[in-house]
This record gives C-alpha cells, structure tokens and sequence, in this order.
C-alpha cells in the first residue's frame, strides 16, 4: 500500500460506505401516529401493573398482553455488582390506548405504572426528556 | 379534604371514589375508582386525585373485577351436613345461622365459661377492630387472637418493643401524612434509606405503599438493603448486606458498635432526649464488626462500610418489615434497630424515621370494646400465665401458641371450645406448624368461619360457614395510618354481608346493651367518636377516660360526611416530642417514665427480660444445633412476598395464576447440583418435623447455604375434601416451621430461619403425600416442641 493511500484511510471506519449508504436511504419508512411511549426502566420494579392494566383495557383474554414484562438478569458483573433490568415492551395489541387517550385521560400502564416510570406523549417531547437521563428508552408502537 | 366530588355518571357506568382495603388483601388502603353497572362492578382504576397513591395501582387491584365476580365465591351461609372434611354442607338462612351461632355461645358460656371462645382474624385485614369488639363484647371473652401465628410474629413485637422504648410507631418519612406530599414545605428527602427485612414495593407492609421508596430513590435517595436476597432494591443498592437468616440484631449491634465506637452518633439528640447511652455503650462492645460477621455472614468491611454511610447521612430513614419479627430475638432485633435511629438523631425529623398516628386517633385496633370484659376475666387472657409482660397489659391479643396448648392439654389453664375464624385461612398460611395447628383446630367443639372463598380451613373444621362482602360491598373506613379514608359500599353479591354488618347483627343477638347501634353507619360514627348522647353507654366504654385529643377528634364528622370527602387529612407536625404533643402531661418529651427514648429499658429489667439487645441463636441453626444440620444443611427461610397474592389469596385467580402458576423455592445452582435438582425440577423440602414440595428455581443471587421457599399456597382448582382439602398440605411451607419456640416475653418466631433439606420428587419417595400423612395418619411423628 502506498503511503499516500493509508493516510487517506487512516482513522476512517470503511472506505466504502456507499453501499451501506444507499440501503439504508431505500428502507421503507412510514409515518406514525406521532405518539409514543418512554420508559425509565432504571427504575422499572418489574410489578406487572402495566401488564394487567392493559389486559383490562384491551379487554384481552388469557396470555394476551398489549405491553409485556422482559427481564435481564439477575447477573453478576465483574466488578462484584449484579445488574437486573425489567423493560415493558409493547406488543402489536398496543394501540396507545385510543379510547382513553381521546376522552383526555392517560393511558392506562402510564397512570398505574408504581413506579412512575411511563410517560406517553409526542415523540419529539419525549426524545428531549429521553436527553435529560440516562436508562431510557422510547418506543413507537403506532 | 378532596375537593373533587365523590360520585359520578360517566355514560353507562356510575363512578365512585373510594379505598380499597382487604378483602382480597392487602395491608394497604390505596383510593380507586369504582365503575359500576346495574349494581355489577366492571371497571377499576386509581383515583389520581388521592395523594396516597396518586393514581397507581398494583396488579391485584386492577384485576379486581375477577376477584369480585369469581363463580367460586362464597354465596349464602352454610351448614355442615357430613363429616368436618367431607366438605358436605347445606344452604341455610342467614337467620338459621344466626339461631344456630347464638344457641352454641349460651351453651358453650354456660358449660366452660366465655374465655372458651377465641376470635381470630388474618393479618392487615379491614376487621381489627370490628373482630375484637364481636370477641370481648358479643361473646365476652378475653380471648382475641392472631389466628395461631406463633410468638405474635408479626408487627406485634416491633409494637411492643416500640411501646416500651418511646411509646410510639415509627416509620420512614415519605411525606405521607400530608395532603401535598413530597410539596410540604418542611419535608426533606431521606439521604439514605435502609430497607431491612421486607420488600416493601411488593408487600407494602403495615400501611405503607412501597413505591414510595422508589419514588425517593428517584428524588436521590441511596439505599442500603438488609436481605438474604437480592430483591430488585438490592439490586440498586449502595450495600447489599446479605444475612444471614436469623442474625439481624447482631447485625444492628455491629453497627450501633461503630457508630458509638466511632464516634458518628448525634451527641445533642442522646443527651437530650435518650436514656441508658452509656449502658447500651458497654454492650455494644461485646459486638465488635469481626464477631458480627461471623455471625451475619457479612463481610466485616460491608457492616462498617453500611453503619458509616447510615450515620454520616442526615436525615436518614430504616424501613424495617416481618424477618424482625420472625425470629426468637424479634423484641431485641427491634430494640436495636430503633437504636440506631434514635442515637443517629433521625427521631421524628423530615426525612428521617417519623412517628405515625392513626387518622384523627379513630383506629383503637384490637382493643376496641376490651372494657365490657370484666377484670376478672381480663386476667385469663392465653398467654398471661405464661408471660409476665403479657398479664402486665403489654399484649395487644391473646397469645396463640399457648390457645394452641391448651387445646392440645385438654383444657390447661382452660379448655378452647369455640374458634371464630374471619377471613383467617390458618394452615394455609398464617399458622406454622400446620398439621399440628389442623390437628388442634379440628378437635375444638364448635367453628364459625367467615370468609370469601371456601377455603381448606373451612373445609376441615367449620360448622357454619358466613359469606361475607368484599371491599366494595362494604360501608367502612380506614384509620390506619393517616389519612382517614372512607370505605363506600357499591355494589351487592348474593347473600353476602359485610364484615360489620355480619359482626353487628350477632352481636346485637350475644349482647343487644353493647351493640345499640341500628345500622352500620351508626357503629362507625360511634368509632369515629360521634354519638356520645345517643349511646351513652357503648360511647363511656370506648372513649371514657380519653381526652378529646386521645379520641376520635373527627370534629363531629360522620361516616356520611367522610364518604363525600373520600379523605380527611388531619394535622401532623414533625418534632412532637420537641412540642409537648406525645406525653399526656403535654410536657416536651416522649410518652415514657423519664420522657426519654429508653435504650435500655427499665420495664424489661423488672420482669428479668434483657433490658439491653442481644443476640440469640436461632434454635435450630448451624450454630445452635451442630448435629441436626448435619442432617438438615440448608437454611431455610421462606415469606417472600409474591407481586400476584397477598398471602393465601388470589390463588383462584387465573389471570394471577397465569404470571405465577405453581410455588417456587429458590436454590443457588451449586447447591442443586449437588442434588442433582435442575431448573424446573418438584422436590421435597424437608426438616423433622415434615415435608413439601415446590418447583425449583436457581438463583445466584441466593447465598448457597440459604434455600427460599414460598408460603401461602392452596390450589383451589384441587379436590376440596380430604385428604387433598385443595392440596394445601402438599406444598405448605408451615409443614415444616414450628409453633412454641417463641423468644422472651412470649414475642417472636423462627419462621424465617430454620433448618432443612431438598431432595427431587421422584415417584418413589412421593407414595404418601403431605395431605394424606397429615389428614388420615396423624401427620409426621417428632416430638413437638412446648413451653
Ligand atoms: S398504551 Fe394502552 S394499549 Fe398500549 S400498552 Fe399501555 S395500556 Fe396497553
Ligand atoms: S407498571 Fe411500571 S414499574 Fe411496574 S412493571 Fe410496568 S413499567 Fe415496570
């Protein structure tokens, strides 16, 4: 390789990020309702309330859930600690609670959530307070 | 005061603000909203303009339309008709019922005395006053009881110990005594906050909703936790103390040692305020941080680490729970632990360990209506022949494990003919050493049971079985803690009466003078203190005596009133003792002989029960008995609170059985290996005493010595009759715990800390399950443990 040539590529992940590039600008996007849902899941207890909120609301039968309970752990880092994570993650039932949302209420998870830890709202609004802290995440489920 | 209103159309459905409070469980009494439809309840939701809850809900609550319209519920009143476990009966009326539970009372009154009949009752359940009252005024005895939990293990000697130490109830300051909450000028969130011995956001213990703790966690707060495992507070921890099982006052010793040693304590507020510093000094010595994590199997480093960050950080806050209790130092561990808030000066400041009153003082608990039992009878009390402190008037209740005893003895001091059990579901949950407790139950001459569901107790050794409401079929109230919340009646389910209604009508057959009141709502306003010229009579035994503060002070509210404000708020202040509102002589000070927190107490000393903490092995432990955990190599503990029950309850719930199906216990997978028990596997858990099977779950987070088994369980989708009675034997905890090994004083059990082993279910070993050994052949031979 001449000299020239592995100085222009020095300190540069690819060379030839056009393919990559090009896919990327052809996946399909679509717009959403412009709502979502943002969970501190530092702080997620892992109660469940959410889940069976949300039965009750979608007036869903047995082992249907419209947001369900993912956990991480308990696991042992190498420095000694343990890390465990509950996430609620909505299902395809989610419809960000239409009917409550329209007669002005929250939805359901969000205001029994124990914790505290659901916001719903614009997704623009919720990105910024997603800025603010860290162990967030948001999910766009329409 | 809500300023919202408390009734509403919303469309098809009427809506009402209300509390919910057991039945079904739990301790807690969080504000909802009823939906309601042609008298059906169909929807429920948290009321976000309760301060308490602020909208949120746990899983039980909003899945509280199963519970109410569950098609096992119980619908009318039932007479026995075959044999006590054939689970034969026959509908009756509710005035047959009546007849029948009034002729038995006159018979069993006349024949043996009324201090035969017992009043039981399930823990934190919406009936501590109501039952107490049926107890000492309907059947005029002495003898309300805990349902057969042994050594009063549960809040009963924190009470106690609290009651002689600073004659008050402390808890950790979230601000929930007032209206604004966390807005309230003068609060300040807790530094630190040490979580020891309970899960508060799943059991939200002895009236405390335990998010709370999160939601101060998120305003900064750090925690410490004291668990034997790591719960997901733990897991967000600063110091993790693992323990072990048992050793939580050598624990508090070893820190109360390095803050005293150290030199970290608040020397003005010890001063001032505390006695017996010195003497409690000297002890603390014998607890140097070495010894103590031999003890604890707590590294020495973490127990001086843990004590430093707790005294460096003002204000700090202990949220302690049940493991306190459930050990035989349960009277010491409590003493320490409120040690260490005390010499720490986190003594009713914000944000440190606040002292709790009752909404407006109306809530006299278990000793409501003591005084229609004469004096003479008051001395038979269980447990005041046995326990010094008791006779003395410290007891709140009669002590269970010695009903147990006399029932055993065949009638020493007296015989137990009578057994009046309000949603209290024993061997299923609350009693330890169930066969044994069955066993005892079953013999007793007459059993009236109240409850939602037909239960295995019921089963087993009722003769008449009541139906009563659940919450929100139910005019009531909440006192406990502040704020007083009204309970509103909402909705009907067959035959089905209230707790009060059904204790008001036989009362008023048993003794019509102490039971004048016409309607519910009437008995409740007496409580409230209300009505002093109507029923003179009934008002001089509950409030004669009581100053107006002491009193309902409600300022002439009544229970009509109360429901349209949903809450009353009353006023609390920080610094009482600073203030002259503790002592009745409205001196600054706390409500003891010499004002002060006593460290070492003085009324111990008189009835020759250590005056200071010590540590006491648990009596059968790796330490205590060397031979038997030979035998017996694990450690067990069980009581870990599930999201989806409270205690036995819920079980008929599919939805709750849907996220936890069958019991599980905990294992670490060194242990299980060992064994050959993989993840999944049924095995036995076992000591001497007996057996139960529960799913294997492998855990790291468990220490490997340690097992954790869960309690509570019952299959009510099983065969009612015995010998399954809904399979409560075969995966029940309590087969192998143990009733008669309480601690001094009668207070505290070593529920939470015995010895065991586990080995697979195979089909081999499984020929005679639990339900048959203990219904058909007499249970497991051992020599049962007395006092
Ligand atoms: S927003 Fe509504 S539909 Fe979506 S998960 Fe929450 S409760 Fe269910
Ligand atoms: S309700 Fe909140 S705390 Fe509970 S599991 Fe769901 S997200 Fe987590």
């Amino acid at each position: 390789m001449s000299e020239q040539l592995s100085k222009e590529i020095e300190g540069k992940a690819s060379v030839y990020p056009q393919a990559r590039e090009s896919l990327e600008r052809r996946l399909k996007s679509e717009d959403t309702s412009g709502y979502g849902l943002l969970i501190d899941y530092e702080y997620c207890t892992g109660c469940h309330a959410c889940e069976v909120a949300c039965m009750k609301e979608l007036n869903l039968p047995l082992n249907q859930y419209g947001i369900k309970l993912l956990t991480d752990g308990a696991r042992q880092m190498p420095d000694g600690r343990w890390d465990l994570n509950h996430i609620p993650f909505p299902t395809s039932l989610c419809n960000l609670c239409e009917d409550r949302v329209s007669k002005g209420k929250m939805p359901s998870c969000v205001q029994h959530c124990q914790a505290l830890v659901m916001s719903y709202g614009p997704v623009k609004e919720l990105a910024e307070k997603m800025a603010r802290k860290p162990k967030m995440v948001l999910f766009t489920p329409q | 005061m809500s300023q919202k209103q408390w009734q509403w159309q919303d469309g098809e459905y009427t809506v009402t603000r209300s509390t919910h409070w057991s039945g079904p469980g739990c301790h807690d009494g969080c504000g909802l909203l009823y939906y309601t439809k042609d008298g059906k309840l169909e929807k429920v939701e948290g009321d976000l303009d309760n301060p308490y809850n602020m909208g949120r809900l746990c899983m039980r609550c909003l899945n509280q339309t199963e519970a109410y319209n569950h098609p096992q519920r119980l619908k009318w009143p039932l007479k026995r008709v075959g044999e006590r476990g054939e689970n034969k009966w026959e509908r009756i009326s509710w005035d047959e019922a009546y007849d029948i539970i009034v002729e038995k009372v006159r018979y069993i009154q006349k024949e043996w005395g009324p201090e035969t009949i017992c009043g039981m009752e399930g823990t934190g359940r919406n009936i501590i006053w109501q039952v107490p009252y049926l107890t000492y005024a309907g059947f005029g005895s002495p003898n309300y009881v805990l349902g057969f939990l042994a050594g009063d293990s549960c809040y009963l000697p924190r009470a106690a110990q609290q009651a002689v130490m600073n004659s008050d109830f402390f808890v950790c300051d979230c601000a929930q005594f007032f209206e604004e909450r966390y807005d309230h000028p003068e609060f300040v969130n807790p530094k630190v906050i040490v979580i020891w011995g309970n899960n508060p956001i799943i059991t939200n213990g002895d009236g405390f909703f335990g998010h709370w703790i999160v939601d101060e966690m998120r305003m900064g707060a750090k925690l410490i936790v004291i668990d034997p495992r790591l719960t997901w507070l733990a897991s967000r921890a600063e110091y993790w103390l693992q323990i072990r099982p048992g050793t939580d006052c050598a624990l508090a010793m070893g820190m109360l040692n390095v803050i005293i040693n150290e030199d970290l304590y608040d020397h003005d507020f010890v001063e001032k305020w505390c006695s017996g510093f010195e003497e409690l000094t000297e002890r603390v010595q014998e607890y140097i941080p070495e010894k103590v994590a031999e003890i604890t199997w707590i590294p020495k480093e973490l127990i001086e680490a843990a004590a430093r960050f707790y005294a460096a950080a003002k204000p700090a806050a202990i949220q302690w729970g049940l493991a306190v209790d459930q050990q035989v130092t349960g009277i010491a561990t409590a003493q320490a632990i409120n040690s260490l808030w005390a010499i720490t000066g986190n003594t009713d400041i914000p944000g440190g360990n606040i002292i709790a009153k009752s909404g407006f003082n109306v809530d006299d608990g278990y000793s409501c209506g003591y005084k229609w039992v004469s004096p003479e009878l008051q001395e038979k009390r269980f447990g005041n022949e046995n326990f010094p402190l008791k006779k003395y008037g410290l007891a709140s209740t009669a002590h269970g494990d010695s009903v147990l005893r006399a029932i055993e003895n065949g009638g020493d001091p007296y015989p137990v003919k009578m057994l009046w059990l309000q949603t209290t579901n024993t061997f299923a949950n609350m009693a330890s050493e169930a066969p044994r407790v069955y066993k005892a139950m079953k013999s007793v001459y007459f059993n009236v049971v109240v409850d939602l569901f037909m239960t295995p107790t019921a089963v087993a050794c009722a003769d008449i079985v009541l139906p009563a409401g659940m919450s929100a079929e139910r005019d009531s109230f909440r006192a406990w803690f502040s704020p007083l919340r009204a309970i509103s009646k909402i909705c009907e389910y067959d035959e089905c009466k209230s707790d009060e209604q059904i204790c008001l009508e036989l009362g008023k057959r048993l003794h019509p003078e102490a039971f004048p009141w016409e309607t519910v709502a009437d008995w409740i306003n007496w409580k409230m203190g209300n009505d002093k010229e109507k029923y003179p009579d009934a008002f001089k035994i509950e409030w004669s005596g009581k100053t107006y503060r002491e009193r309902g002070k409600t300022q002439g509210l009544t229970y009509r009133e109360l429901q349209e404000k949903v809450y009353v708020y009353p006023q609390w202040q920080y610094k009482k003792y600073e203030k002259g509102l503790l002592r009745r002589d409205r001196q600054p000070g706390f409500n003891t002989a010499d004002g002060k927190i006593q460290l070492y107490i003085d009324l111990f000393d008189a009835f020759d029960i250590d005056p200071l903490p010590a540590h006491i092995e648990p009596p059968e432990s790796p330490y205590s008995q060397p031979e038997l955990y030979k035998e017996y190599p694990l450690i067990l503990t069980s009581g870990t609170r599930s999201w989806e029950f409270f205690h036995s309850e819920h079980r008929q719930q599919a939805t709750m059985r849907m996220f936890h199906p069958q019991p599980q216990v905990e294992i670490h997978p060194d242990t299980a290996e060992k064994s050959g028990i993989k993840d999944g596997d049924w095995v036995w858990i076992e000591s001497f005493r007996g057996r139960c099977k529960q799913i294997a779950k492998l855990v790291r987070t468990i220490d490997p010595r340690v097992i954790n088994a869960e309690h509570g369980w019952w299959f009510p989708e099983k065969e009612a009759a015995e010998p399954s009675l809904f399979g409560v034997f075969d995966s029940n905890i309590n087969n192998l715990t143990s009733q008669c090994q309480n601690g001094p004083a009668g207070y505290g059990a070593p529920n939470k800390n015995l010895l065991c082993r586990v080995y697979k279910v195979t089909e081999e070993n499984s020929k005679v399950m639990p339900g048959e050994q203990v219904t058909k052949k007499g249970g497991w031979e051992y020599v049962r443990a007395t006092f």
